[in-house]
């Protein structure tokens, strides 16, 4: 394990240097003072406004994610196929924001294309954890049927209830990252939370802007309040009301993307296929994939940092009553914020480098892993005679917490490497700035093979991920928060 | 001439919100090596914890749960036992590098405790029976001057026990150990204290004792 560390330390050190960690801004100091004082003084909107994007943004996520639950479920019953696999592995190697702009071209900007953006990679990732679930669930009952687990009155009768529970808790934590995907659709023109509040912030307006942050944390931080499973049937059926799934697509449109638009330019125009490759290798894969995983790592490391210092200020073990309330509050309020929406912050206070990439990732992430692991030392008792403060934190407590906080990390890994690429879209050079710009010039068909590369680089993550957490035997399961 | 050094004066001894003793009264004096007796349940760890208490600066610590810390090794759970003598960067560089001198030291004390060859072993992959002698090795290695220890031999075989009860008896000035074998209890300390019932049904120097006196705790009043 401590290898396992020192090897993605050097790693970060190698990404250093190929890192572009400039500040662009003309006065980022005064940039920020603002942003602080919006955050400070949030200003209301109207009733209008924020019922709007607060109802929008709670319309896509539910659609979207019940959508996403019954194809997940679909997709599981047959995980043991490797087509099956595959089919969700790649649903879920595109981030939501890449499926709404593929989306967009062909549904435009519709309820349908938003509710879709989410359902397919959500779908993905339920297939591969229920299908996950069924096949570590105790085997004994479906023996003891006679007729085989693969039945589907064997699968309803033995497998289903054994993993619904597990289920149940996965999906709901989903529904939560559903909301803050939700938000972020906005970014693409969807009235969700994050449309409006990138329209306040563009126009300067912090104050307005921090009210809407405000409401996307608060409907997250409240949600095992509000969030009851017998009140889950009319909350979708209230968004199914307010926002119906529909999209009026263009038959026309839909051929001519489908036949002519997302086809490599040269195989249209009688070219030849492998220059035109070669150009795009050149001038956009290969500087699209080399930032991406550079800021990833950075990120990563960043993110690893950030956690091991800041559990300890809301775990028992440590610090007063006063200093844990602070720091709960406050990695509420950071994990409650999705890491797009506070690099888009951070973009308008340093202007387009990785630094904003780098905090937002790795303090919404920190947040995240910081919370888990702090939860997980509630369960530590100690010696009586254990020691206090720093030798309590290295000798007692790191150690104990170190293969969860491994386990954890290696899992935000395969996240953090997704979100990096959507990062894209803000400014920052990622493969997901190539894809954006090759959505607004029109150039589908460099925009579908940009879309593959991330697809094929997310997979590869999550492969080399899972061997690394086989062989360290940790833990292979996500966690919910 | 000895001053006392642990009191209890009509002090009923309490778990948490538990009360496991009616009001006690003992006095224990420096230098003295006292074991104290009963039937398991009778409350001889709770007394254990509230005499550490009195002193906790100057007892070496030796609990029967030993809440070693499983992932690091023997080396590092035995120098835990000093940890607040030392300043807080040499403590991170004996996490990641111990220095040679730390490990010659801790080394030395393991020999006795049969657990030479495990000097860098992770706790998690010793026996039980390992995992309690490396607890007994990190209060050894506190160096105070009294030792409270709850069953501290009782993994070992019979001969090891002695050895090391005499090991313990040596190095610390004063002695206070649960033991359930009543013959080492009456070789190694000078004074018997018996539980029984939330009461203390004796206590007296070992040499007016005669073991059927001491069997006669762990039977039904």
């Amino acid at each position: 394990m401590r290898q396992t560390s020192l090897v993605f330390v050097l790693l970060a050190l190698v990404c250093l240097p190929f890192a572009d960690l400039s500040i662009h801004a003309a006065d980022p100091w005064l940039e920020l003072q603002r942003l602080g004082i919006g955050l400070l003084s949030p200003d209301f909107p109207g009733w209008t406004s924020v019922r709007d994007a607060l109802f929008s943004t709670l319309a896509f996520a539910l659609q979207g994610v019940a959508l996403g639950v019954a194809l997940g479920f679909l997709l599981s019953l047959g995980y043991a196929s490797v087509v099956i696999r595959l089919i969700a592995s790649f649903l879920r190697s595109i981030h939501e924001l890449f499926w709404a702009l593929l989306l967009l071209q062909v549904l435009g900007l519709s309820p349908l294309t938003g509710i879709l953006a989410l359902a397919l990679p959500y779908g993905g990732t339920f297939a591969k954890i229920y299908g996950e679930l069924y096949e570590e669930s105790d085997k004994r009952p479906r023996e003891a049927l006679g007729i085989g687990g693969g039945t589907l009155s064997g699968f309803f009768y033995t497998v289903l209830p054994l993993t619904l529970k597990p289920m149940a808790q996965y999906t709901a934590y989903r529904l939560e990252c559903g909301i803050r995907s939700s938000a972020v659709l906005g970014f693409i023109g969807l009235p969700t939370l994050g449309y409006h509040l990138e329209t306040a912030v563009r126009q300067g307006d912090y104050a307005t802007g921090a009210f809407f942050f405000y409401t996307l944390v608060v409907l997250v931080a409240t949600m095992r309040f509000w969030l009851r499973p017998v009140l889950i049937p009319v909350y979708l059926g209230l968004a199914v009301y307010y926002l119906p799934p529909i999209a009026q697509p263009d038959g026309a449109l839909l051929t001519q993307f489908l036949t002519h638009d997302i086809v490599p330019a040269p195989l249209r125009g009688g070219g030849e296929l492998m220059p035109w490759l070669a150009a795009l290798w050149q001038g956009q894969m290969l500087p699209g994939l080399q930032n991406t995983v550079v800021l990833a790592v950075l990120a990563f490391a960043a993110t690893a940092l950030i956690t091991l210092f800041s559990f300890p200020f809301s775990s028992p073990l440590f610090g007063s009553p006063r200093t844990r309330t602070v720091a709960r509050a406050l990695m509420v309020l950071l994990r409650s914020a999705p890491e797009y929406l506070l690099a888009f912050l951070g973009l308008m206070v340093w202007g387009p480098s990785m630094v904003p990439g780098i905090l937002a990732l790795s303090l919404h992430n920190g947040a995240i892993i910081g919370t888990l692991v702090s939860r997980y030392t509630r369960t530590m008792t100690l010696r009586e005679d254990a020691v206090e403060g720093l030798n309590r934190y290295l000798y007692e407590v790191l150690p104990r917490i170190y293969r969860q906080f491994l386990a954890y990390s290696l899992y935000r890994f395969e996240i953090i490497l997704r979100e990096t690429a959507i990062l894209g879209v803000l400014g920052i050079p990622t493969l997901g700035f190539f894809i954006d710009s090759a959505f607004s010039e029109m150039r589908y068909d460099r925009a579908l093979v940009l879309l593959l590369v991330t697809a094929f680089l997310n997979i590869g993550v999550d492969t080399l991920a899972r061997r690394v957490r086989l062989h360290l035997h940790l833990r292979n399961q996500p966690e919910t928060l | 001439m000895s001053a006392a050094l642990f009191t209890l004066d009509q002090l009923a001894l309490a778990y948490g919100d538990h009360r496991v003793s009616q009001p006690l009264t003992l006095q224990i004096d420096a230098g003295e090596k006292v074991a104290i007796i009963g039937r398991s349940g009778v409350g001889k760890t709770t007394l254990l914890r509230t005499l550490r208490q009195q002193h906790a600066d100057r007892v070496a610590w030796c609990p029967q749960q030993p809440g070693l810390v499983p992932p690091l090794s023997v080396f590092h759970n035995v120098f835990m036992g000093r940890l607040s003598c030392f300043p807080g960067w040499f403590n991170v560089l004996n996490l990641l590098y111990p220095l040679k001198r730390m490990r010659e030291e801790i080394q030395a004390l393991l020999s006795p405790l049969s657990l030479s060859n495990s000097l860098m072993t992770p706790v998690e992959q010793l026996s039980g029976g390992q995992q309690s002698r490396v607890n007994l090795a990190r209060a050894l290695y506190q160096g105070r001057q009294v030792f409270i220890g709850d069953e501290p031999v009782a993994s070992v075989d019979e001969v090891m026990a002695k050895n090391l009860l005499r090991e313990i008896c040596q190095r610390h000035e004063t002695v206070i150990v649960a033991l359930h074998d009543v013959e080492l209890a009456m070789q190694f300390c000078h004074r018997i204290v018996g539980l029984q019932d939330g009461k203390i049904a004796l206590d007296a120097p070992t040499h007016t004792l005669d073991a059927g006196q001491l069997i006669r705790l762990y039977q039904d009043a």
